[in-house]
């Protein structure tokens, strides 16, 4: 133990001895799981301020959790936002693509068809019905697990294919790890695995779309455990001092690899309040609750639009499965938690809200299910006559000197010879088929 | 291993004939260091309960509980800054950056704080840190699991770096960095945690129970900062190079029938300079071997401090084979790696005349 300075006695009087504070998570595996300190407000029970409210006025909303989606299957409160049944299928149809996407994907990384994937599984809501309250060409700077978004967005599922396989036909020249994808056509920005750097450049987005005068407004996506990263803070200073016309979603799915949201400070408050220090408007929301959560990025976009600020939201879900390919959650987590998760299945109970509304039965759902499996599987093959990732020696030598500036300095031209001759003296014949 | 280091090793321990892997032999090293010292601590993102994704702090959290192997937020700026903060207290903090090209948010706390105290306090307040982070590619991690920014601590006045290419070493290494009273960057080549590799990443993984470096004795041991670990000994040329190239070049000297002083340079500040003058005066010729990319890397500074000290001596000028200088690419990085043929170019090159 240090000394204290020299000749120093104890100045402090604090008792008993100080001692340190290590969050634990409530389970762990093999332990039974009871959710019941989770507080569920009954849908429909969260006032809907207006959408130009000062954040001071709206305080309780970074504490309650926005639900639109009752026990019944039906819509309540002031927060359904009314969408009618074709748009309602289409997000059902949009979620049930994404989780059928993953299912393939996974397999597909498990067959050694490539090196990583990462699924969204319980979290399709989020950006299926977030994105879907936006408009297409608003910026959208996400994370890794908002595939739901490129896919509500239309982007091809074999660019996506083709990108997971690193393959011949990859936009992305096979440079970047499966799943970073980039599509400036359908305004997502390029993937980072550098956590949270995303959302400050969501700000400045949305501060150059205002200093112009546009009409686009810029969301981010950010795992809770990546709003610890000081660049999130960044985020909410800049977000608030410019007023910026931008949404930060943050997508508290409970865990972050290993480590549970008490490691970003969910035992003393909700993510959602961390809105109220800044100034800016905090909603949480129930993030398995499809309705809830178009309702609420919809808020928050008008919002935006109207110039009357940014808007910080808390989706409250669960990562179902694991973090990624590379992980094992049976190792520091209770199994049970998934089953036991007080919020359902944002799938399941949009379907369920369909059905009781009667424009929807399980027939249907079995048939786009089915349908949505069976066209996963056709792309999937499509995009392996690109190839699959094997040892990854897809793209001419010279692609991976390429845009590291825009033109090529002397030094990269000498290196990319040298990378062309290698693959000459090892592949004379050619590269082999992988 | 060396004659010094075997010369370090009680008998008793000499006679051990456990081996492990590299992530084993740190994990015992962090285990070692905590049970001879309270105020060694360890923490970084999913270190404690789960043990670290590469497992190298597994079992630590239950043997020394949770304020002493812990968990931290996502926040690597915080992680080293409290690590400092620790050590103006008088802890021996151990963080993990879980990833090598995920310790850049850390930086002005390294760069500013951590390898300043010392200097701008003289002396009054120190920072004895060491901060664990796997580095280095050939596992298909892209460009953000795969860089090898060691240049950019080496150009820092008042940091160490040590980069260990053995279980052997990585062990005896690790304890002397936590005992170390400076600020100390530890870089772990995960392409060899399981074993060493021999540059082709067409033919299979070797584990590292079948090498003799392996062999980790238990029990408190130390590998000194400050000393390169000769690999072989030859009077053709001197091959400089530390982490996972140490073993590719070993191969490719191995199957070109080239007889080679290969240096594994272990500790890359402050550097075994006498050790490099020795062998470059001995064989005329030098070739530096690293994955990171070339420009400013630190093969420029190697090659400078050969020229310099030893240009009486050569016989063919100094050569350096690096990685590009391009971000590390996911699909085509065993085209980037420098591999087996750029580095027997590389020699017949330096051999030639
Ligand atoms: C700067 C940085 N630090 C660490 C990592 C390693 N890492 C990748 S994902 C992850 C957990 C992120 O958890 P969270 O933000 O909750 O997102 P989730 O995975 O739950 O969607 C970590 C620590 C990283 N990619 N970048
Ligand atoms: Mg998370």
């Amino acid at each position: 133990m240090a000394d204290r300075p020299e000749g120093s006695a104890a100045q402090g009087d604090n008792r008993p001895k100080l001692s340190l504070h290590v969050p634990e998570p409530k389970f762990r595996p093999g332990d039974t799981v009871d959710f019941s300190h989770i507080d569920v407000p009954a849908a429909g029970s969260t006032p809907r301020p207006d959408e130009a409210c000062d954040p001071a006025e709206m305080r309780d909303l970074a504490f309650g959790l926005v639900r639109v989606l009752g026990d019944d299957d039906k819509a309540h409160g002031p927060w359904d936002p009314k969408l009618d049944p074709d748009t309602l299928r289409k997000m059902l149809g949009h979620m049930a693509m994404t989780r059928a996407f993953d299912e393939r994907m996974f397999r597909g990384q498990r067959q050694g068809k490539t090196s990583f994937y990462m699924k969204c599984t319980g979290e399709e809501a989020t950006s299926v019905s977030a994105s879907m309250a936006l408009a297409g060409d608003d910026m959208v700077f996400p994370s890794y697990r908002q595939q739901g978004i490129l896919i509500q967005r239309g982007y091809p599922l074999i660019e996506m294919i083709n990108q997971i396989y690193s393959n011949k036909g990859d936009k992305l020249k096979g440079r970047q790890l499966p799943i970073m994808y980039s599509s400036r056509e359908h305004s997502f920005f390029t993937i980072s695995g550098n956590l949270a750097t995303q959302t400050p450049q969501a700000v400045g987005w949305a501060m150059a779309s205002a200093m112009k005068g546009d009409s686009r407004i810029a969301a981010t996506w950010v795992g809770e455990g990546s709003t610890a990263e000081g660049d999130f803070h960044s985020a909410c200073t800049f977000a608030t001092v410019y007023n910026a016309p931008v949404i930060l979603n943050v997508i508290n799915n409970q865990w972050a690899i290993s480590s549970f949201s008490g490691f970003a400070g969910a035992e003393r408050t909700t993510f959602a309040a961390r809105a109220l220090g800044y100034g800016l408007a905090g909603l949480r929301v129930d993030g398995n609750d499809a309705l809830a959560c178009y309702a609420a990025e919809r808020w928050a976009a008008n919002r935006a639009r109207a110039n009357a600020g940014p808007t910080l939201i808390e989706f409250f879900t669960y990562r179902a499965e694991g973090h990624s390919t590379s992980d094992d959650p049976s190792g520091y987590r209770s199994a049970q938690e998934r089953s036991e998760w007080p919020l359902g299945d944002p799938v399941m109970r949009l379907k369920n809200h369909l059905i009781a509304i009667g424009e929807w039965d399980e027939e249907r759902q079995e048939k786009m299910d089915l349908e949505a499996a069976e066209h996963v599987k056709k792309v999937t093959k499509e995009a392996e006559a690109n190839g699959i990732l094997g040892h990854g020696l897809h793209h001419p030598f010279r692609t991976m000197f390429e845009d590291v500036f825009e033109e090529l300095p002397w030094h990269l031209r000498e290196q990319a010879d040298q990378a062309v001759h290698e693959r000459q003296t090892k592949f004379p014949e050619g590269l082999p088929e992988a | 291993m060396s004659e010094t280091e075997t010369k370090e090793l009680p008998a008793a321990e000499q006679q051990d004939e456990r081996r492990l892997n590299m992530i084993e032999a740190i994990n015992d090293a962090l285990d070692v260091s905590m049970g001879r010292d309270d105020d060694v601590v360890v923490m970084g993102e999913d270190v404690g309960y789960f043990g670290g994704v590469f497992r190298c702090t597994a079992g630590l959290q239950e043997k020394y509980g949770k304020t002493r192997v812990f968990d931290t937020p996502i926040n690597e700026c915080g992680i080293i800054a409290v690590a400092v903060g620790m050590g103006a207290y008088g802890l021996r903090p151990v963080p993990e950056i879980q990833f090598a090209d995920y310790i850049y948010p850390g930086l002005d706390q390294l760069i500013s704080e951590a390898a300043r105290l010392r200097y701008r306090s003289a002396g009054e307040y120190i920072a004895p840190l060491t901060v664990r982070s796997p580095f280095g590619g050939g596992i298909f991690g892209g460009q953000t699991h795969s860089q090898s920014p060691e240049a950019i601590f080496t150009h820092v006045s008042g940091l160490k770096t040590v980069i260990p290419a053995t279980p052997y070493d990585a062990k005896g290494l690790l304890i002397s960095c936590i005992e170390d009273n400076d600020p100390v960057i530890f870089f772990e080549p995960k392409r060899i945690y399981n074993g060493p590799f021999s540059g082709y990443y067409d033919k299979p993984v070797q584990p590292w129970k079948k090498f003799d470096a392996s062999v980790v004795p238990e029990g408190y041991y130390k590998i000194p900062l400050g000393k390169a670990r000769q690999v072989t000994e030859g009077e053709q040329l001197t091959i400089l190079a530390y982490g996972t190239m140490v073993h590719v070049v070993e191969a490719v000297c191995r199957e070109k029938g080239v007889e080679a002083d290969i240096l594994d340079l272990r500790t890359l500040v402050p550097l075994d300079i006498e050790t490099i003058e020795a062998s470059v005066e001995r064989t005329g010729r030098c070739l530096i071997v690293h994955e990171a990319t070339r420009t400013s890397g630190f093969g420029a500074e190697l090659s400078a401090l050969v020229t310099e000290r030893c240009f009486y001596h050569l016989e063919a000028p100094v050569e350096r084979v690096t990685g590009f200088d391009t971000p590390y690419p996911h699909s085509l990085e065993w085209a980037y790696f420098p591999g087996p043929i750029r580095i027997g170019e590389a020699i017949d090159k330096i051999l030639k005349d």
